[in-house]
């Protein structure tokens, strides 16, 4: 009886062994793949990410920056005094979009290109290097030192110019260099460059597959004193379609000019905004089945 | 010592030149009928073996790979339902039940470890084998409950996901030579 037992056991031992048998006759050779979703959404925290619409993708944006949390109670810390940009962006295709937006801030229309040079790859391509183009028009005559002045369209331009090289080490964690050129046809004082040139630095790590904690850099090599570099804290949250980004910011302005070359709060006096985004994803154009 | 004899003349059956088949064409579709949009996607890159000698039959799908209509969709059932970076394939290995061989067409049993999303349930999946010429071909059609595999659906999304996916399975199969 034992033996048969025996026999049976390593009977059943066989036929497991048979099937991983089976298994092994599989081909396992992996092809290289694309990295996908590196960032859950196109903006980090107010700067953007390596990421681009899909093709036919149209995005509604809206980003919201309440007062400074220090301004009391009078302003009900900040909640009272709010900034607001609507924007719009689309998929031309997988790798290149354009966008444009209108932000309170200076009443600033925007307008940029961002094409995804580079995709990282599971094997051979470490990194995801995406382009980023802006510029911006402020018409706002009270952003101007004289707002009597009939200011020309140069004089009211500024660009924004950004290589975003961003790898994602695992389904967490995400990090992103960038690279960022900001040029004003005209600032407000003979002491303000025309150029700033910052170095920015990011990143992300999910902390469940919905949620994730962004962090945001700004560090500028050659601004005046009077501007300090933005760095912002966030959380995303995504629900199918919807991202919602909540964040914390010395920054208050939603456009490359004003977060980098433009910020004024210190986190260490407490001048810190709240903020958010919003975004609402739609997919356009005809549904191709080939199935 | 007899028992040892029936060892081994069992594993000479497994070792006897059984004639194995392998996929050259897959399709697996699966559909969840949801409330503000059907979900459905389809994979061409899953393989499978079968050994028509034993008749076990084993299936491996890489879930990254379902195609779907919308790209964003695509990518939420990766990241945020199947996890596919942590569980980039789901199995099945399976031995049919009283399997007698191979005929022109037959339904079949498969008991076996059916793994997605990294959890294991034994199933019993009943399918349709037919054969013709060298070509062998297996259709299924069966039922999976997410709780079954730990796939988690949030309260707040906006196009829920049915509880249970109804899965299509279309192999075709030549001869390892």
């Amino acid at each position: 009886m034992k033996k048969i037992v025996l026999a049976l056991a390593l009977f059943s031992a066989v036929s497991a062994y048979g099937q991983d048998d089976l298994m092994s006759m599989l081909d396992t050779k992996q092809e290289s793949k694309e990295v996908t979703s590196t960032f859950k959404a196109s903006r980090l925290v107010s700067g953007q990410t390596v990421r681009t619409l899909d093709k036919n993708t149209l995005d509604f944006v809206i980003n919201h920056r309440f007062g400074a949390i220090n301004s009391g109670v009078e302003e009900f810390w900040g909640l009272d005094d709010a900034q607001i940009r609507l924007g719009l962006e689309y998929g031309v295709t997988d790798d290149l979009m354009v966008g444009i937006g209108r932000s309170s801030y200076e009443k600033t229309v925007d307008g940029y290109l961002k094409y995804k040079i580079l995709s990282q790859q599971t094997s051979g391509v470490p990194v995801t290097v995406t382009g980023f183009a802006s510029m911006a028009i402020k018409t706002d005559k009270d952003a101007f030192a004289d707002p009597d002045y009939d200011y020309s369209f140069s004089q009211k331009t500024s660009y924004a110019y950004q290589l975003l090289v961003a790898r994602k080490f695992n389904s967490k964690l995400s990090l992103q260099l960038m690279p960022t050129l900001i040029h004003r046809n005209l600032v407000v004082t003979a002491n303000d460059s025309n150029d700033v040139v910052a170095l920015g630095v990011g990143g992300r790590y999910k902390f469940t597959p919905r949620v994730s904690f962004n962090v945001e850099y700004y560090p500028q090599f050659n601004n005046t004193d009077d501007y300090t570099d933005a760095l912002s804290l966030g959380v995303d949250i995504e629900t199918g379609g919807h991202v919602f980004q909540l964040h914390v910011s010395n920054s208050r302005a939603m456009i490359e000019k004003g977060f980098v070359a433009e910020t004024t709060g210190e986190w260490g006096e407490g001048d810190l905004f709240f903020g958010f985004n919003i975004s609402r994803s739609f997919a356009l154009g005809k549904k191709k089945k080939d199935w | 010592m007899r028992a040892v004899l029936l060892v081994f003349l069992l594993l000479g059956a497994f070792v006897a030149d059984a004639q194995k088949y392998k996929s050259v064409s897959s399709k697996v579709h699966f559909f969840s009928e949801a409330p503000m949009e059907n979900i459905e996607a389809v994979n061409s890159q899953s393989q499978s073996v079968f050994d028509a000698e034993s008749g076990q039959i084993v299936f491996s799908i890489p879930v990254d790979q379902f195609q779907f209509d919308k790209k964003l969709m695509q990518e939420h059932f990766n990241e945020n339902y199947m996890e596919t970076e942590d569980y980039p394939t789901a199995t099945f290995k399976a031995q049919l039940q009283d399997w007698k061989g191979l005929s022109s067409s037959q339904t079949a049993t498969a008991k076996g470890g059916l793994d997605v999303h990294g959890i294991t349930q034994n199933r019993e999946i009943e399918g349709k084998i037919s054969k013709t010429n060298d070509k062998v071909m297996v259709d299924a059609k069966f039922v999976i409950e997410l709780k079954d595999h730990k796939i988690k659906i949030p309260k707040a999304v906006f196009y829920n996901i049915a509880e249970k996916i109804e899965v299509t399975v279309h192999f075709e199969y030549e001869p390892i030579k």
